[in-house]
């Protein structure tokens, strides 16, 4: 065990670990007064639920050696993860296992965002527990588990053995909560009386930040080091973020005359996504170009997506979907062997780097799309459960229907 | 000229204010206010979990001034938007006015509605 990874990768999940808080603040700011604690409540909540299945089945699932396609129940209860280091080990596998577990957190709260102001509480709880496990586990299996038999095969995840490069989550984390938007959009239906404004804006720009702030821990410590990658994938993930949030600013200035801070932080936020699969293989200049890539598709996809007839309620699917997906393609363009380790990208004359990532978000897209419809349309379907609030619930206001609070009393109401 | 106050349930606000339109009113404001009347609070929890039931409920009190024929049809307006026949659903009350004063050009009386 080395104390120089192990320190930095203790920062790391700490920093992921924010991020969930991070994003409860930034979809929070965007929805109605009146859905604000329920709104923050679904990110709080995934922190709560998806850490215990994690530990008694989700890791095992996503990490354990199985086949290509999913892990096994080898480490039921974190059973076999040894609590000392082993010899050659550079951090404790109980600390890849708490870093990971903030990953599976804050996948199914990104989701969150598409059917805000109208989804039933109690079956979200349900839905957090079916998620993380039969999708989120499996992606994860295919894109990073890597495990060696004592008979010295290695049994490594399908898109592994493909040579996807998806450095820190891009395919596992944000196509894959993009698309699983989509199918929830799709089958909750639209919301009765969508807002025009978000309640606070400030609280969406501070959640941008936590998450910016956070985003250096699930980038650089994808690395899993202290090392050359971390500092690389570290500086990348903080400027693509910055040229998203310029580009995204200037076009909407260019379109309507003013620059928006919802637009900007939303900007950063498509930034930090497209950077995500591409933080170990690209350079400086690399990231220039995935961030004004990021900045102008996810605006165009935001104004292409509202003129559908789905609610997807804070734009999900075109920040983490879409940014998403760009991300993964612009990985394959601008990889270079200097900082991947031996892959080339499109720049350096490897075509077929483009081809393995664009199947690595096809398998993504539709595993995530058909699973997360099925998990949903059950869920539907359960008498006592179902995916909708009341009306008259959604028209008082989740905060009060679902939890009896309100964000901003007033004195006099005492 | 005749003051229409009516308090009724926040979730409606959106619904009065289109029926009102709806029904020829061409201005009026709107606030979110607390107070009492015989619905006796909401049931709300408390700080850390405990559950209670608070004096008084939130409620949109919406102000409207309209000349003497208009009250029948701007009354059932907000009648027909904000009832849900539960207790709770709020009051109006009608009062006459004196006069009504256009800032901007000095003009007064009914034109200035």
């Amino acid at each position: 065990m080395d104390s120089g990874h192990t320190s930095w990768m203790l920062i790391a999940t700490a920093l992921v670990f924010f991020m969930t808080p991070g994003l409860a603040f930034f979809y929070g700011g965007l929805v109605r007064a009146k859905n604000i604690i329920n709104t923050v409540m679904m990110s709080f909540m995934s922190i709560a639920i998806v850490s215990i299945v994690w530990v008694l089945w989700g890791y095992s699932l996503a990490f354990g050696t199985g086949n290509a396609f999913i892990g096994d129940f080898s480490h039921l209860g974190l059973s076999g993860i040894s609590f000392a280091s082993a010899e050659g080990d550079d951090i404790p596998p109980l600390l890849f296992v708490a870093f990971q577990m903030m990953f599976a957190v804050i996948t199914p709260a990104l989701i969150t965002g598409a059917f805000a102001e109208r989804f039933k509480f109690s079956t979200y709880l349900i839905f957090l527990v079916l998620w993380s496990t039969l999708v989120y586990a499996p992606i994860t299996h295919w894109v990073w588990a890597s495990n060696v038999l004592a008979d010295g095969t290695e049994v490594n995840g399908w898109l592994w053995d493909l040579g996807a490069l998806d450095f820190a989550g891009g395919t596992v984390i944000h196509i894959n909560a993009g698309i699983a938007a989509v199918a929830a959009a799709l089958l909750v239906g639209k919301r009765r009386n969508p807002g025009i404004q978000p309640n606070n804006v400030p609280y969406v720009v501070l959640g941008a930040a936590i998450l910016w702030l956070g985003w250096f821990g699930f980038n650089a410590g994808s690395a899993v080091a202290a090392n050359d990658s971390a500092a690389n994938a570290f500086l990348v993930t903080s400027l693509a973020a910055s040229t998203a949030a310029l580009t995204w600013g200037v076009i909407s200035h260019l379109k309507t005359g003013k620059m928006g801070a919802v637009g900007v932080a939303t900007g950063a936020v498509a930034g930090l996504v497209a950077i995500t699969p591409a933080a170990g293989a690209v350079n400086a200049m690399g990231a220039l170009a995935i961030g004004f890539g990021a900045g102008l598709i996810c605006f165009y996809a935001v104004e292409l997506l509202h003129k559908t007839k789905m609610d997807d309620a804070l734009d999900v699917f075109a920040v983490h979907g879409i940014g998403g997906i760009w991300g993964a393609i612009a990985t394959g363009i601008f990889a270079l062997e200097a900082i991947t380790g031996g892959t080339k990208g499109l720049i350096e004359g490897n075509v077929a780097q483009v081809g393995i990532q664009a199947v690595a978000v096809i398998a993504t897209v539709a595993y995530s799309g058909i699973v997360s419809l099925i998990i949903l349309f059950i869920l539907d379907k359960i008498p006592g459960l179902g995916l909708r609030s009341s009306e008259s619930d959604e028209d008082i206001g989740l905060d009060l229907a679902e939890h009896g609070e309100q964000s901003a009393v007033q004195d006099g109401a005492n | 000229m005749l003051k229409i106050e009516a308090i009724f349930r926040p979730e409606r606000v959106g619904a009065v204010t289109d029926s009102l339109l709806a029904a020829g009113v061409t201005g009026f404001h709107y606030q979110n206010v607390t107070g009492q009347g015989q619905q006796k609070g909401v049931e709300v929890v408390t700080g850390r979990g405990g559950q209670t039931t608070r004096s008084a409920s939130s409620k949109t009190l919406l102000v409207t001034v309209v000349s003497d024929d208009k009250k029948d049809a701007v009354v059932e307006a907000i009648v027909s938007a904000s009832r849900t026949g539960e207790i709770g659903d709020g009051k109006i009350f009608v009062t006459e006015i004196s006069d009504t004063i256009r800032v901007r050009t000095g003009e007064a009386g009914e034109s200035a509605i």
